[in-house]
């Protein structure tokens, strides 16, 4: 799917003036197809990342309970964190191709990898930063265990846990974008067909236009959300 | 299993079958990352750590790499493409301005958050503020300065696979066109870009940690 291999005349179509010269920008092409390309892969992408952060935030924190109730858990589960963020993208798909085919399973797994690093090193940080003279407290107070960790361990290392969701959040909207090198979905694919089609300018600049904002604005949402559950943190 | 194994052995009978091919697109995904995150480097170091020198720029910092993160690689590329044409410029453009965030962000917060003591010192020494800079906060800070490059090699190098379909070279020509390698071409090119994106950090983090500051035992 290079852009050598589109047609040799550019065929943009048979709409306004704007859109059969390829003009930078066509309102009528965006309001003509807002309806059947651009909100359903919207919608897409935004089911995508949320898929991905939310199994993404599950295995996260099951991992970080494990590396942190067990320290020596702790480096292999970074190392291997780190070692999945290092695949590029586009790769990883294909390397799971052979496994999951062809599927948004292949998509999502590869999501959830790159969640995977951001998460498990916001959640553990957060919680080993908790100073050893609260817990101590804490259990001098007669708190159990399992309280201390409740009431005193988990609310101090929300901040860093927030700060990681919002990372999190943010990349994979960014890396969903990719999705329709396995599966024509989100709003990467109004992107590629466009580049397919001698480049065609004004779905570039909508799709592209639409996951930044995307992006953005869940980045805004979640600081809204910081704000809210740890007002003593100045976000 | 079967058929999965299979996958795998055929990829590696690929890269046995066609080592030429792809050291030639390793040598253009090489060129294509390496020019990027110079020109990076040459933007963004400056920038960074003469801000962080000065303790300004904080709101900069900060915006430079949220905003940073919320640029989607493709759509980089896509922009890249439809405004510079294809050539040498629009895949180059998209990966530079990929690659700035993470090493501003870096070098700014690296020299910002330095020993003020130490600087302190430097000062009383009667050091200019490019001695106190260049002698006292980078070394410091080094470590921090190669954390974030390493996080540019690593998007770099991804990127640049993607900027296959803007007429980039290298090896995501052949990810991306199974109709000419096949699966088994797909996938080893797959393996091969990641081994050289993990063998990029690996070499960085080595560098900076040789760069680290030994840990002298306190008495």
């Amino acid at each position: 799917m290079t852009v050598a291999g589109g047609p040799v005349i550019p065929n943009f179509g048979t709409g306004s003036s704007c859109e059969v010269n390829n003009g930078w920008f066509c309102t009528d092409w965006v309001r003509e197809h807002w309806g059947d390309t651009l909100q359903p892969a919207l919608f897409q992408h935004i089911e995508l990342v949320a898929i991905a952060v939310g199994i993404g935030f599950v295995v996260a924190v099951a991992l970080a309970l494990a590396g942190f109730r067990y320290r020596l858990l702790d480096p292999p589960i970074g190392v291997f964190s780190d070692f999945l963020y290092t695949i590029p993208s586009l790769a990883l798909f294909q390397i799971l191709i052979p496994f999951t085919g062809i599927s948004v399973t292949t998509v999502e797994i590869a999501l959830v990898s790159y969640t995977l690093l951001i998460l498990y090193r916001n959640m553990s940080v957060g919680l080993r930063a908790v100073p050893a003279e609260v817990v101590e407290a804490a259990r001098g107070a007669g708190y159990t265990r399992m309280q201390t960790f409740v009431h005193v361990e988990a609310p101090l290392a929300l901040p860093a846990i927030l700060t990681g969701l919002r990372v999190a959040t943010v990349s994979t909207v960014s890396i969903a974008t990719i999705a329709p090198f396995v599966i024509a979905k989100g709003l990467g694919q109004p992107i590629y067909d466009a580049l397919g089609q001698d480049v065609f300018k004004t779905e570039i600049f909508t799709a592209g236009g639409m996951v930044i904002a995307l992006a953005l604005v869940l980045d805004g949402l979640l600081v809204a959300v910081q704000r809210m559950l740890t007002p003593w943190v100045r976000v | 299993m079967g058929p999965r194994v299979n996958t795998f052995v055929d990829a590696f009978r690929f890269m046995a079958d066609h080592p030429h091919m792809l050291l030639v697109k390793t040598g253009e995904h090489l060129e294509l990352s390496g020019a990027a995150l110079g020109i990076a480097l040459v933007i963004a170091l400056p920038i960074g750590l003469w801000l962080g020198h000065l303790h300004r720029g904080l709101f900069l910092a900060a915006s430079v790499s949220n905003v940073g993160r919320a640029l989607p690689s493709l759509v980089l590329i896509a922009f890249g493409l439809t405004i510079l044409g294809v050539g040498f410029w629009n895949n180059t453009a998209a990966l530079v301005i990929l690659a700035i965030p993470p090493v501003l962000t870096n070098a700014y917060f690296a020299i910002d958050q330095c020993d003020r003591d130490a600087v302190e010192a430097a000062r009383g020494m009667g050091m200019t503020g490019m001695q106190v800079l260049l002698r006292v906060e980078l070394p410091l800070g080094l470590p921090f300065v190669l954390a974030g490059i390493r996080i540019a090699a690593i998007f770099v190098i991804a990127t640049a696979t993607i900027a296959a379909v803007a007429g980039g070279g290298g090896l995501g020509q052949i990810i991306v066109n199974q109709a000419s390698y096949g699966l088994s071409g797909v996938v080893a090119a797959s393996l091969w870009v990641s081994a050289l994106a993990f063998a990029a950090s690996l070499v960085l983090t080595a560098i900076r940690k040789l760069a680290s500051p030994r840990q002298v035992p306190v008495p």
